[in-house]
């Protein structure tokens, strides 16, 4: 159970995007979410979850892998629209449907929750397809500039690689440390919910210990090895640009430019559609 | 409690493309009594197997009963009893030191107690501490210690006291002596020889990957390969498959390899694999041809 963490999870394969460079993935995700805000209107969005369905089916990676993304914040989700349903302040010429609901107000709902939705997926292909070791890498590299003002970016990007690593191994422990507290009579399911908390003492403590010692043992192991993250230390996979990169760069720009021109001319586009169907 | 399993399989991440055949059509039956042992590499089913037994991995497919507790029964009475088998079975895992999380011996060996026995009170619960921790060659002076202070060996050993305090009918430890030294291993094997003979516990079920502490100590013994049972019996029985154990890369126990090595020079010397018995019966042999 606990080991379908999927958020996060890496997929191995073997496609197009997989392939990217870390970085121009890190910076292409954070163009993609730039245009979930611009875009202003549904055009917009949908223009931005076709670009976001492109880049699942150069992926490679299962729609489902991308939508269990989006279990994790169904409940946020769901919220966030009907806050927006119920506190809706109407304005005038809005349609009044019943009770607090207007239908201008489950438009704008649709539109946070469909926002929302495309940000979580995007963001779940990114560590979908990349290993977290070559994310650190991107990020590392991204924020090197930084350097300059002696701010400690090979560490930040080491503790960062370390943490990713460990939530495997940790829930790995986790799932183990249970099912040892369970042949032992412990039980997690019943009770309300100060007795559910409770139980989770036997399982947090040697977890907590484990972890120590784990970071103690890999301290001492780095510290053998004489590792200090000095200047000098050269990489054994550098990062490369390539042609792949550079074609979907452009077809980030090509989408990014197309929710710009959306949001400006989309009365232009309705009336356009309408000319065609009417 | 007799446990008997038939055509037992069972697979990890059914749906994805990590799936794993962890156990394949195993058929099984430990019988109330023995020493069991379960020899088998990482990954071959084995513990799979045993977290069968007391029902953290529920039934997939197949057949298993416990004693007269049906496993293999999906209706949800089943589950009721999970907490009865759970202290009837009890389960000692790998590096099991790593799960004591209370802050006195005596509370760590307590929680078990505690929640099989909810209605007992507290002279109930100290005695059965006391006496587990006894058993376990772990004097009074103890409870009152964290048990992080403790040695490695003597933290193992409060794990299990932690465990046999429900008054398990069958304990199965999974690499009970891994990361003990020699003395330490010795020690707790005869513990839990002790246990077993006195009757404090019924059947005793170990898994390992030592063939020498399996021979040593088991009476019966089942070997896993990739989520089959390949060999089954006494240690006499599977050990004098040399050529099919050698292929599994497990091997056969020192004793195996010397009654091997002597048959090639023409002697041959029938042993149950034990150290005490090969001896024997090899002074015996080389007295008689004389």
């Amino acid at each position: 159970m606990i080991s379908d963490v999927t958020f996060g999870q890496y997929y191995p394969s073997k496609s197009f995007v997989h392939k990217l460079d870390p970085r121009i993935k890190i910076l292409l995700l954070i163009a993609y979410i730039v245009m979930i805000f611009l875009a202003q209107n549904f055009l917009g969005l949908i223009a931005s979850l076709l670009f976001l369905t492109v880049v699942i089916i150069f992926s490679g990676v299962p729609l489902g892998s991308v939508l269990k993304s989006i279990k994790t914040i169904l409940f946020l989700v769901i919220f966030t629209a009907l806050l927006n349903i119920l506190f809706y302040s109407p304005k005038e010429g809005d349609t009044h449907l019943f009770w607090v609901v207007y239908l201008e107000g489950l438009i704008s709902a649709g539109f946070l929750a469909l926002r929302l939705v495309s940000l979580v997926m995007g963001s779940s292909i990114l560590t979908l397809t990349t290993t977290p070791v070559s994310l650190t890498d991107g990020i590392e590299s991204l924020l090197s500039p930084l350097k300059l003002v002696k701010f400690p970016v090979h560490d930040l990007a080491l503790i960062m690689s370390i943490a990713l690593r460990s939530i495997p191994t940790l829930a790995n422990e986790t799932e183990r440390i249970i099912n040892a507290q369970k042949a032992r009579g412990a039980d997690f399911d019943s009770g309300n919910i100060i007795k559910k908390a409770k139980a989770l003492i036997p399982v947090l403590i040697p977890l907590l210990i484990s972890a120590f010692r784990r970071g103690d043992e890999l301290g001492d192991a780095m510290d053998a090895r004489c590792y200090s993250g000095s200047k000098v230390r050269t990489k054994y996979k550098k990062l490369t640009l390539s042609a792949r990169d550079l074609v979907a760069f452009l077809v980030t720009a090509i989408f990014f430019a197309g929710v710009i021109l959306l949001n400006i001319y989309e009365l232009n586009v309705l009336a356009y559609f309408a000319k065609i169907w009417g | 409690m007799r446990i008997v399993a038939e055509k037992l399989s069972f697979t990890y991440n059914k749906k994805s493309k990590f799936k794993v055949d962890a156990l394949k059509d195993v058929t099984l039956t430990i019988e109330e009594g023995s020493f069991f042992g379960i020899i088998g590499h990482t990954g071959s089913g084995k513990s799979t197997f045993i977290q069968h037994l007391n029902g953290l991995i529920p039934v997939e497919k197949g057949f298993l009963t416990v004693g007269d507790i049906n496993l293999s029964d999906k209706k949800k009475i089943v589950r009721k009893r999970y907490k009865e088998l759970r202290s009837k079975v009890g389960m000692v895992f790998q590096y099991p030191e790593y799960q004591l999380f209370a802050e006195t011996v005596y509370e760590d060996v307590a929680f078990g107690f505690r929640n099989f026995f909810p209605d007992a009170d507290k002279e109930e619960e100290k005695r059965a501490v006391f006496e587990t921790l006894a058993l376990l060659g772990l004097g009074s002076e103890y409870v009152n210690q964290s048990p992080l202070d403790l040695s490695g060996g003597q933290k193992r050993r409060v794990a299990i006291a932690g465990v046999l305090v429900a008054k398990p009918e069958i304990l199965v430890l999974d690499e009970p002596v891994a990361g003990l030294d020699p003395v330490g291993k010795n020690e707790l094997m005869k513990i839990l020889h002790a246990l077993h003979e006195n009757g404090v516990v019924k059947t005793v079920i170990i898994v390992s990957h030592d063939m020498d502490e399996v021979c040593e100590n088991c009476t019966e013994v089942a070997v896993f390969s990739e989520g089959e049972v390949v060999l089954s019996g006494s240690p006499k029985d599977v050990f004098k498959n040399t050529k099919l154990m050698n292929e599994l890369r497990l091997g056969v126990p020192i004793t195996g390899q010397l009654q091997d090595s002597l048959s090639e020079i023409g002697v041959e010397i029938d042993t149950d694999f034990s150290r005490d018995d090969f001896v024997e019966k090899v002074v015996e042999y080389f007295k008689n041809s004389k």
